[in-house]
């Protein structure tokens, strides 16, 4: 028999949660309703921490955590909804925003991007950082799809999903902070991907209108994301 | 003493843009220019993207007639594809395009032409506005802003928004009609019929008016350009290209409108970034040839609509051979309005117009696509080149503000000189200036984006730049 499951008891919001304790503090959250804002997490996938959108308070410590990668512990209080907290998300989202050449108005996923959606929730109005407008080129070699990299807010989704579900790894990562970019294979034209398999899982986990269908128009990506629980499910169950 | 005069900006038009009047030692009008005073890039910003992307990203070229980008893109793109799109989706485009006419033709003519025509050219500056005319003639204003209201509201239904739909798309459009919206449409069309009917009643009656402005407002011959359909009949979407001359006689028909650059030349000039088309076979300056509402009804063996066509006849018979006076473009807006309505109830009752079938899907096909339609302003054409990848990599296009330029300027030196005397400049004189310009209703939004009552600064200035006098309008 095996062992029964440790529960944690914690405050979320000062709401009594509790939780299994393998279970981060997003999920637990998630569990009883409570909603924090996350970009690069997504269901089915691995966790990086990378967007830092879904970072807490919690009681006694200083620092944020990443609610995404962050175990519960026994009499943690959590706090997700605070002003300071706000204002960072805020920040972060700002400054995604400047650091490419997002135009929500003539991309393909104007009205369905997960980015122009938190920007809403969030409140964020104005980018208050200089826009760095980086030459950035799209690359539509591929048959079926094209990247824009001017729209990639490297959440590192599309990675994650070839890798870990899709186990092609076409996608990867190339250079450092602000040089930073997603890359297929040796940093070739995707259409010159020997791994890809053209399952278009990358496109349909793209928060945004970095990863696309050919032929698409203004605010015509709609992303089909429901295909990745099931897969998970079934997988788990066969093995 | 030579001197300049500076109107800056201009009133009452789409945009900004300022006036130079140049007057010589003895105070007579020498020249006039049209300064066009910003730069958009549109051609170059556009580079590296997906061609599927170009209508709605032309379309923002304007916020008062993107539609006709929409339009004239997407047949640009429709090009690129080599498709022939569904019948029903040419339809539902044009419904489209006819609306964003009746809009943008109601704009022009209440909300910035009809202060000089009800008020009076020397009338108040402070008063010579939409509100000036909504206080002392009402039920005009409202026509005009029910007017415009009724081509907008075509527009939201057919493409969820008033303004920069993204419904035009390569191939058709991407959403069928549904019988619902086809009837609220078909329903509004009486009342919008009414309103542009008693308009053109009142407008004709009043022409006597206006005999000066009629006789000085780029009154010259002209050669005259724009779409005709098979028949010779006006046309707003598709067709070819027709030229006439200033007695009315055929130039040159049956042009293909992806060759025009065989016909069609830019020149530069120093003073502007509004670039001066001209037709190829006859030079520059003298090949000027004028575009938009009066141009297509004086091309035109006729409109093809019952009423439009009674009213177009009238129209003709102002002069044998073409109508000269560019300050009939109010009376031809009209018209086309009329044709317009008239128009959209004709497509909205054909058997196939909401047919499932409304989009043709293909991958690039041609590496260049040429789309032309008549924009409110007139003939606007798009142009392309994709590379393998289907990326943009060179456009050009030409708005048709761009065509009426060596008229506009033409036009403003008659009116300058006629109104202008030496040092004495009256208000009235200057509104003159602005109304000349305004009747062409050029689109300088099409290279910026503000509208409306703006300051308005004149200096008179001695030939060494030394300010003589100043006069301010309140913004």
């Amino acid at each position: 028999m095996a062992p029964p499951t440790r529960v944690k008891t914690l405050k979320i919001n000062n709401r009594d949660v509790g939780a299994r304790q393998d279970e981060t503090i997003l999920e637990a959250a998630a569990d009883v309703g409570i909603t924090i804002p996350t970009l690069c997490q997504l269901d089915g996938l691995s966790n990086g921490g990378a967007c830092r959108l879904c970072l807490v308070e919690v009681k006694g410590s200083s620092r944020l955590y990443p609610a995404c990668v962050t175990r519960v512990e026994e009499g943690m209080e959590v706090l997700t909804n605070t002003e300071r907290l706000t204002n960072y998300r805020r920040m972060i989202l700002e400054l995604l925003f400047a650091e490419r050449n997002h135009i929500c108005a003539v991309c393909v996923s104007n009205g369905h991007c997960e980015l122009q959606t938190l920007a809403q929730d969030l409140g964020m109005t104005h980018v208050h950082f200089p826009y760095r407008h980086p030459h950035m080129v799209v690359d539509a070699s591929h048959e079926r799809f094209v990247i824009d990299h001017n729209r990639c807010v490297l959440c590192t989704r599309c990675v994650r999903v070839c890798d870990e579900v899709e186990g092609a790894h076409t996608w990867d990562v190339m250079g450092r902070g602000m040089d930073a970019r997603v890359i297929t294979d040796l940093s070739q034209p995707w259409g010159t991907s020997d791994t890809c398999t053209s399952c278009g899982k990358c496109v349909h986990v793209c928060p945004t209108g970095a990863l696309f269908e050919k032929g698409k128009s203004v605010a015509e990506m709609l992303k089909k994301r429901q295909f990745l629980p099931y897969l998970k499910l079934m997988r788990e169950e066969r093995s | 003493m030579a001197q300049q005069i500076m109107i800056d900006p201009v009133t009452r038009v789409e945009g900004h843009a300022k006036v130079s009047i140049h007057l010589d030692d003895n105070g007579v009008v020498d020249a006039a220019h049209l300064h066009i005073t910003q730069f958009r890039g549109f051609e170059k910003l556009c580079e590296g993207r997906p061609f599927y992307e170009m209508p709605s990203l032309m379309a923002r070229v304007c916020g008062i007639c993107p539609v006709s980008h929409l339009v004239a893109s997407a047949k640009a793109c429709d090009a690129i594809l080599a498709v022939r799109i569904p019948e029903p989706a040419a339809k539902l485009r044009q419904v489209m395009n006819l609306a964003q006419i009746i809009q943008s033709h109601a704009l022009s003519f209440f909300h910035l032409g009809s202060p000089d025509l009800l008020l009076g050219m020397d009338s108040d500056p402070a008063q010579r506005n939409l509100f000036g005319v909504l206080q002392q003639y009402p039920e005009r204003a409202r026509d005009g802003i029910r007017l415009r209201q009724f081509g907008q509201q075509i527009i939201e239904l057919l493409g969820g928004k008033r303004i920069h739909p993204a419904w035009i798309v390569p191939g058709g459009v991407n959403e069928p009609l549904s019988e619902e919206r086809r009837d609220q449409i078909l329903a509004a069309t009486p009342e919008a019929l009414q309103i542009v009917q008693r308009t053109l009643d009142w407008f004709k009656r009043g022409l006597d008016q206006f005999r000066e402005e009629i006789q000085s407002f780029a009154n010259f011959p002209s050669l005259f350009m724009g779409l005709v359909n098979d028949s010779g009949g006006l046309e707003l979407y598709d067709g070819h290209i027709r030229i006439v001359d200033a007695t009315g006689h055929i130039v040159a028909d049956r042009l293909d409108p992806t060759a025009y650059q065989e016909y069609i030349a830019e020149a530069v000039e120093p003073w502007t970034y509004l670039k001066y088309p001209y037709y190829r076979p006859v030079g520059y300056p003298e090949g000027i040839y004028r575009v938009g509402p009066l141009a297509r009804l004086n091309i035109a063996d006729h409109c093809g609509t019952p009423l439009a066509d009674q009213e177009w006849a009238e129209f003709r018979a102002l002069q044998r051979g073409a109508v000269l006076s560019s300050f009939y473009y109010h009376y031809a807006r009209l018209v086309e309005v009329l044709y317009s309505i008239e128009q959209i109830e004709y497509l909205l009752h054909a058997p196939d117009i909401l047919s499932e079938h409304v989009r043709a899907s293909a991958g690039p096909n041609n590496a260049e696509g040429i789309g032309v339609s008549e924009a409110p302003r007139g003939t606007l054409f798009h142009h392309y080149k994709i590379d393998a990848q289907g990326l943009i990599v060179w456009a050009n296009l030409i708005i048709a503000t761009g065509h009426n330029n060596i008229a506009m300027d033409r036009g403003l030196l008659q009116v300058a000189r006629h109104f202008i005397n030496g040092e004495q400049i009256s208000e009235g004189a200057l509104n003159r200036v602005e109304a000349v310009i305004r009747a062409f209703d050029p689109c300088f939004s099409c290279s910026t984006h503000a509208l409306g009552q703006m300051p308005l600064q004149v200096q008179l200035l001695g030939p060494n730049g030394t300010l003589l006098d100043e006069a301010y309008r309140g913004g």
